[in-house]
């Protein structure tokens, strides 16, 4: 069942991520944490599908928002970044997923760990905990390679003074900014404990990112007493270690 | 056909004609997994046949290994829509393992370390459909790909090619799985891109 969204507005995220908010009329309400089929067309009739995790809140406009990163060689992504122009049609399958999601009921502390895109369906988690009014406690672990690589810059920001029970951290891999107290590297067990919820509070943690990424963060995560059945996961990406 | 993307010119490769609709060549080898990879060590590995209650048939690793493998070659299809072509493995056919089990239970439930199941008919199992895989490309099966052992049922989508398994439960009656609770489809068969739940 496909069916047809309107592109309404883009917005650039970074240099390579772009936004995409999308009218689809008979969208059914979806869940933080959900992704879409995306469907192109070519005009033979050839077509190319891919995955992509919804950004925006669950909301009753029909409106989905998609945030895009560009892969150097990728089929769609290079389309859906560059091409798309406001007005256009697109072909939507879902919302599809019933794991990787934060339901508004939930009151449990919540971890999020984000590497680069990954952050996307997370940051559906906080808009979704912001729309219902929700209390449940969130921290956000937010890896990047640079400052300017950040999704979602200005609005992570003002979460803070609005609300102190949600944090966010951020690690970055390659570049800090000036001044940053931590040297630039991979998320570790230092940076866990510090930015991280203790264990003992039992948190549910979100963690989504390229593969090496993911793997990495769970084994901290557990190695740091969280239990596996209490930790879920998004991959994305070549798992780095076979051609 | 669905409505034309204006500009979009695909990208059409030789392989397409091999590969079920819907899906795209990869020649990396993504890991998709919905919790921590479990890291289980060969000196407590085990595997069962169960059937309720009863123990039909069960291996430590040493047991396991001691059985006839088989190499194989084969094609995967992953539901998030990628295919890898060709893979080479080296496992125990479900045939051998099921060789001296006797059950008229038409469905089984696979369980791995790390909780998860996933349901299939009996009959995609046996018939040289249905492999335990332990090596691939030459090597030890990396933990994130499911080592020290996974499920393989390479013409089902690769979800139901369960990683890390420690058992099969026969089972009279059908009952769903990890991602066939979550809104996948019941089957799974690429070629008839039984992707989700409510697909034919």
């Amino acid at each position: 069942m496909w069916r047809v969204g309107t592109v309404i507005a883009l917005h650039d995220e970074t240099a390579t991520a772009r936004t995409i908010t999308l009218d689809v009329p008979d969208w059914p309400r979806h869940v933080a944490g959900q992704h879409v089929d995306v469907r192109l067309t070519a005009s033979d009739g050839y077509s190319a599908v891919r995955s992509y995790s919804i950004a925006s809140a669950p909301n009753s406009e029909r409106r989905v928002e998609l945030t895009v990163e560009r892969l150097p060689n990728g089929e769609v992504s290079p389309y859906l970044t560059q091409e798309v122009a406001v007005n256009d049609r697109l072909e939507l399958r879902g919302p599809i997923g019933g794991w990787f999601v934060w339901r508004t009921q939930q009151t449990e502390p919540i971890q999020l760990i984000a590497g680069g895109s990954g952050i996307v369906p997370l940051m559906a988690m906080i808009r979704s905990r912001a729309s219902a009014v929700s209390t449940a406690p969130f921290r956000l672990l937010y890896s990047v390679r640079e400052p300017r690589a950040v999704f979602y810059r200005d609005e992570l920001q003002a979460l803070l003074p609005h609300d102190n029970s949600v944090s966010v951290s951020y690690a970055y891999t390659r570049t800090a900014p000036k001044d940053w107290p931590r040297p630039p590297g991979r998320i570790d067990a230092a940076l866990i404990a510090d930015a991280t919820w203790p264990s003992k509070l039992v948190p549910t943690c979100y963690v989504c990112g390229p593969t090496s990424f993911v793997e990495s963060a769970t084994c901290l995560l557990t190695a740091s007493g969280n239990s596996p059945d209490k930790v879920r996961t998004e991959r994305f990406g070549p798992t780095g270690d076979r051609q | 056909m669905g409505i034309t993307s204006r500009g979009f010119p695909g990208r059409r490769s030789a392989a397409d004609a091999k590969l079920p609709p819907g899906q795209y060549l990869t020649t990396d080898f993504p890991v998709l997994s919905a919790g921590p990879t479990p890291h289980v060590s060969l000196d407590q590995w085990e595997f069962t046949i169960n059937e309720g209650t009863d123990v039909l048939r069960r291996w430590d690793w040493k047991s396991f290994r001691d059985l006839p493998t088989e190499t194989f070659a084969t094609d995967l299809h992953c539901v998030t829509r990628w295919s890898k072509l060709g893979t080479s493995w080296e496992g125990v056919s479900l045939d051998t393992m099921f060789a001296d089990v006797k059950t008229d239970a038409p469905y089984a439930l696979v369980h791995s370390y790390g909780d998860y199941t996933t349901n299939l008919p009996m009959d995609d199992l046996m018939n040289k459909q249905a492999w335990i895989g332990f090596r691939f490309d030459d090597e030890d099966l990396e933990p994130e790909h499911g080592g020290p052992a996974r499920l393989l049922v390479p013409h089902l989508y690769l979800w139901k090619s369960a990683k890390w398994v420690r058992g099969i439960t026969l089972m009279h009656e059908d009952e769903p799985g990890f991602w066939e609770s979550l809104g996948y489809h019941n089957y799974g068969d690429p070629w008839r891109e039984q992707r989700y739940s409510g697909d034919e």
